[in-house]
């Protein structure tokens, strides 16, 4: 039952990727173009098997899975705990959420920069940028969810005497649970992307780096190799948290039940 | 009540006034309200739709201090305090997160833990007392039915059967008063039925001071000792009436003439009250 769905939901986009590779294909091998503008599905396959590709693009994938989960795993850590701070006190919600907003119309490419400025060359400016990045979908899916219990449930706990801090554990932080999951799922491709960036902007190395080189010497397969690579990345941090959170929220009630 | 100076009440509630400001104007909920509860007694309060029957429950329970009046239990003053009270809601508010047994032993356990000072009570008392509280859960279970539900979440169970689990977390916290607050409005009429009778077999071998708010004149006779009629908002009580069924109550009386008789009284009483839909 549950393998049948998986397949009937698994199936078309599959069906329109594999259709599109094919007119990729066709439309590089008859119109004759160039593999410096751009390369085949089947040749970009082929560059993954060249040892003096495979290697250092190994290497680099590394390196920015490294700053990645850093990053990431300091954005959801800060990201929950401001959430939970905000929400016990409301003084600081009112005067720091309109302002955490406004911090978001500040373009990465900027912040980055002046974070090379203030903490250097190393790991520390990028893992702090995706950390910035990060965290801004956790707190607001955690506030979320920790504001807007469903009211009898509040109700009852008020009727029955419970204090404070037993609400929060009881009933906020466990509602606020799957939200919580749906910002970690927003946070982890958003940390990919801004890994790559940061790593454009400057770095040893890195996919970001990796790209900037290839492209530079008009290895346009190689671009894409590394594209393929972030994707892959990207598409198994997703598929980690979404593990997670079905083991993490076993309570929910199954689709169709 | 013949003994009713000399029985001190489990709840006693003492010219209550409450009354709450919307849209710049103040509407008067509660004027000048009284009732009492005796130890073990099953009292009912009946009264038109919003005659602030919820909000009378939320004093009681301590959620808002009244603008005039008392509330004492056991002779001592409690107005707005918190936590004295076990309460069964309307909708039966089991937490999806938590299973069965978690949620039935939910309002032992918050007040349990709020009634000791923190760190108090050695680590062995609490594991052995953990095992009785999973055995005390298990045996209730059963007995409601529920028997080897205990680890299921509250999503796969009924209506029905979803209120009595909120019950038994009513009944299994240590609280001596009970209030339910239209515990069966939301279920059919034959569960009701069932519902209303499996409560009445429980609480008569169970005894615990109970104040019940209904909507439903069967239910207040049925189930009750005694029963208060609430005047529409500004709510007082105008009435109150004693219940002369012997228990345990058998479903016979259902269809007795002074069930008839005494059903019509309380209907023209809200009827005169006004606002009683039917």
């Amino acid at each position: 039952m549950r393998k049948k769905s998986w397949f009937q939901l698994g199936w078309p986009p599959v069906a329109v990727l594999l259709s599109f590779l094919v007119i990729w294909q066709c439309a590089v091998s008859i119109g004759h173009i160039e593999e410096w503008l751009l390369p085949s599905p089947l040749r970009i396959l082929e560059t993954f098997t060249l040892p003096e590709v495979y290697n250092r693009l190994w290497m680099h994938a590394m390196a920015t899975v490294r700053i990645t989960t850093l990053g990431l795993a300091a954005g959801i850590g800060l990201g929950v705990v401001l959430a939970v701070l905000l929400h016990l006190v409301p003084f600081l919600k009112r005067g720091v959420y309109p302002l955490l907003i406004l911090t978001q119309n500040v373009p990465v490419v900027t912040t980055g920069p002046l974070l090379v400025i203030w903490l250097g060359y190393g790991i520390s400016p990028k893992v702090v940028l995706i950390m910035l990045v990060c965290f801004f979908p956790i707190v607001v899916s955690t506030l979320t969810g920790l504001t807007q219990p469903d009211a009898q449930y509040m109700n009852y706990l008020q009727m029955i005497g419970a204090t404070k801090r037993q609400i929060l554990w009881k009933l906020e932080l466990p509602n606020a649970l799957p939200y919580l999951f749906s910002g970690m799922k927003l946070a982890a491709s958003y940390s990919v992307i801004t890994a790559v960036t940061a790593e454009w902007l400057g770095a040893k190395d890195g996919l970001g780096i990796y790209i900037k080189l290839s492209g530079n010497g008009f290895m346009t397969a190689r671009v894409f190799a590394a594209i393929v690579v972030i994707v892959a990345f990207s598409l198994i941090l997703f598929g980690i948290f979404s593990l997670l959170e079905r083991f993490a929220i076993r309570w929910k009630p199954k689709k169709g039940a | 009540m013949m003994n009713e100076l000399d029985v001190m009440p489990k709840l006693d509630v003492q010219g209550i006034c409450k009354s709450f400001e919307r849209d710049r104007t103040q509407h008067e909920i509660l004027k000048n309200l009284s009732l009492s509860v005796l130890p073990g007694e099953f009292v009912s309060i009946i009264g038109p739709s919003g005659s602030g029957k919820s909000t009378l429950l939320q004093l009681i329970g301590g959620l808002h201090q009244p603008d005039g009046g008392s509330i004492r239990m056991d002779g001592a003053d409690v107005t707005g305090r918190k936590g004295l009270i076990s309460y069964m809601p309307q909708q039966p508010a089991l937490f999806p997160w938590y299973t069965l047994e978690q949620n039935v032993l939910l309002a032992l356990d918050i007040t349990e833990s709020n009634a000791k000072p923190r760190g108090s009570g050695a680590r062995p008392s609490r594991a052995a007392s953990r095992e009785e509280r999973r055995e005390l859960a298990k045996s209730w279970l059963a007995r409601a039915g529920l028997g080897g539900y205990e680890d299921a979440y509250p999503h796969v169970l009924s209506g029905g059967m979803q209120q009595r689990a909120s019950f038994l977390r009513a009944m299994l916290s240590p609280q001596e008063l009970i209030c339910l607050d239209e515990p069966f409005g939301a279920l059919d009429a034959l569960t009701r039925l069932q519902m209303q009778q499996w409560l009445l077999s429980l609480w008569e071998e169970h005894r615990r001071s109970v104040l019940l708010v209904t909507h439903s004149i069967e239910e207040a006779i049925y189930l009750s000792d005694r029963i208060y009629v609430l005047s529409n908002a500004p709510a007082q009580t105008i009435a109150e009436f004693e219940v002369p069924f012997p228990r345990p109550r058998l479903e016979s009386i259902l269809d007795s003439e002074t069930f008839m008789r005494m059903k019509r009284d309380i209907y023209q009483l809200l009827q005169s009250a006004g606002g009683m839909h039917v």
